[in-house]
């Protein structure tokens, strides 16, 4: 049975009406429609699902929707600054850290939620920060590079 | 299904009381589900936003750590890191940053798998458990609380709302390792926690040690203390690592065979005496142990 709530999503606000026992990605993809968010495993393995609540990384496929509320979720789309792209988003693509793309808006998520929390990052805890994110195409070094050049820009 | 948040403690107890069950980060639950291990129950209640059950507090000799504290906060917890290293070291080693910001140390302890990284450290540290009902308080030792793979001895209706643990005395450590065959997102092959006190000629006074994944629960190392008491940390080490194999009852499956976690188990254990010992004799081992000794997985 279908419930209504509200969820705040990258500042802006959308009334829900969906089961209780949905996730919170697939409430993000096909509920509100952003598709920026990916489903990989959907298993809490992958990282590809990753968005923030409340600026934390957490696995959107193992968090119900529902209990997002009251809470702030930031997606890949809210990153953007107007039609820029993101620091991290421009390294990507220049250092090559972006092949098939898939990973890629997870990978921003906790890359963000690094650099945030902490602003120049050793390279070690940049693979912490990123450990819960798999990628299957680039080796992962272009994606560190990329993280440690927007560290070394800001 | 229905799900509620609650706001207070009194409200969480009253909803179990009507037959709802519990969800803090849902990272066992939720993943449960679509795996098929277990439906999501009809009824949940939301516990994340009580603040009393996420604050840590120290009141007359003992820690008390709320069910709701993250593993992200336990392992960067100053206080934590100081006196109850093995239990930081093992909140660092769960899942991934994304599971640590959500994941609860009362979601470990109550799921009650036998892999649970949490469980070795804090019996060794001597960590009970306090449950909550509607109109009624008790406090469970570890051991008499896990009675199976994912079963405890709570009654449906009881919340487990603090983990209390005696403050350590002079000259302790302790330690937690895992066996791992990646850095991330992996759940212990086998796991030793070890908590030692040593004689000021660094000799061992007593000890404990507790092992994941080689038993249906997380079992204590029975009789280590005795066997452990006035021998060096390097001598005791060998003693609790053949210990450990003879005490192990591993299962194989599809992280390991029950003769390789029979052998493994001996290896961690002996890791897990050393590091606290080490600790116990001031020298700074940084949390995670596997992390700084180079322990599991290689880079």
């Amino acid at each position: 049975m279908n419930e209504t709530y509200e969820l705040e999503v990258n500042g802006v606000r959308y009334p829900i009406n969906a089961a209780m026992d949905r996730n919170l990605l697939s409430v993000l993809r096909t509920e509100i429609g952003l598709t920026g968010t990916k489903e990989g495993c959907d298993d809490c393995e992958c990282g590809a699902c990753m968005v923030l609540i409340d600026g934390q990384p957490v696995n959107s496929c193992s968090y119900l929707a529902a209990q997002a509320q009251g809470r702030e979720v930031t997606t890949v789309e809210g990153i953007l600054d107007g039609d820029n792209l993101h620091p991290l988003q421009r390294n990507l693509l220049e250092e090559g850290g972006v092949q098939c793309g898939f990973c890629t808006p997870g990978m921003i998520m906790s890359a963000q939620a690094l650099l945030t929390r902490n602003p120049s990052p050793t390279e070690e805890e940049i693979r912490i920060g990123l450990s819960g994110n798999l990628c299957r195409c680039t080796g992962y070094q272009r994606i560190l590079a990329a993280v440690e050049r927007t560290a070394a820009e800001s | 299904m229905s799900l509620t948040i609650a706001n207070s403690l009194d409200e969480i107890l009253t909803s179990l009381a009507a037959g709802a069950r519990p969800i803090a980060g849902g990272t066992d639950l939720v993943v449960g589900a679509r795996q098929g291990k277990a439906p999501l129950p009809d009824s949940l209640v939301a516990i994340d936003r009580v603040t009393a059950l996420s604050k840590i507090e120290t009141v007359n000799g003992q820690v008390r750590i709320g069910a709701g504290v993250t593993h992200s906060r336990l392992m960067n917890d100053p206080m934590i890191v100081e006196r109850y290293p093995g239990l930081a070291d093992a909140a660092a080693l769960i899942g991934s940053p994304s599971t640590r910001n959500v994941g609860t140390i009362g979601g470990n302890v109550m799921n009650g798998s036998p892999a649970m990284d949490t469980g070795a450290p804090l019996v060794t540290l001597g960590a009970v458990v306090e449950l909550h009902s509607v109109g009624s308080t008790r406090q469970v030792a570890l051991s008499d609380l896990w009675t199976g793979p994912g079963r405890t001895s709570a009654n449906p209706d009881e919340l487990c709302v603090y983990i209390i643990i005696p403050h350590p005395p002079a000259r302790s450590g302790s330690a937690y390792v895992r066996l791992e065959y990646r850095r991330a997102m992996e759940i212990a092959v086998v796991g030793a926690g070890a908590s030692v006190v040593l004689a000021e000629d660094g000799s061992i006074v007593s000890g404990r040690v507790a092992m994941t994944s080689v038993a249906p629960t997380i079992v204590e190392l029975a009789n280590a203390s005795d066997a452990m008491v006035g021998l060096s940390p390097v001598e005791a080490a060998t003693v609790i690592g053949a210990m450990a194999s003879d005490q192990a009852v591993p299962i194989s499956d599809l992280r390991g065979s029950d003769r390789y976690r029979r052998h493994t188990i001996g290896v961690m254990a002996a890791r897990a005496l050393d590091a606290a010992a080490r600790r116990a004799g001031g020298e700074p081992i940084g949390v995670p142990v596997n992390r700084s000794l180079g322990i599991g997985a290689a880079r």
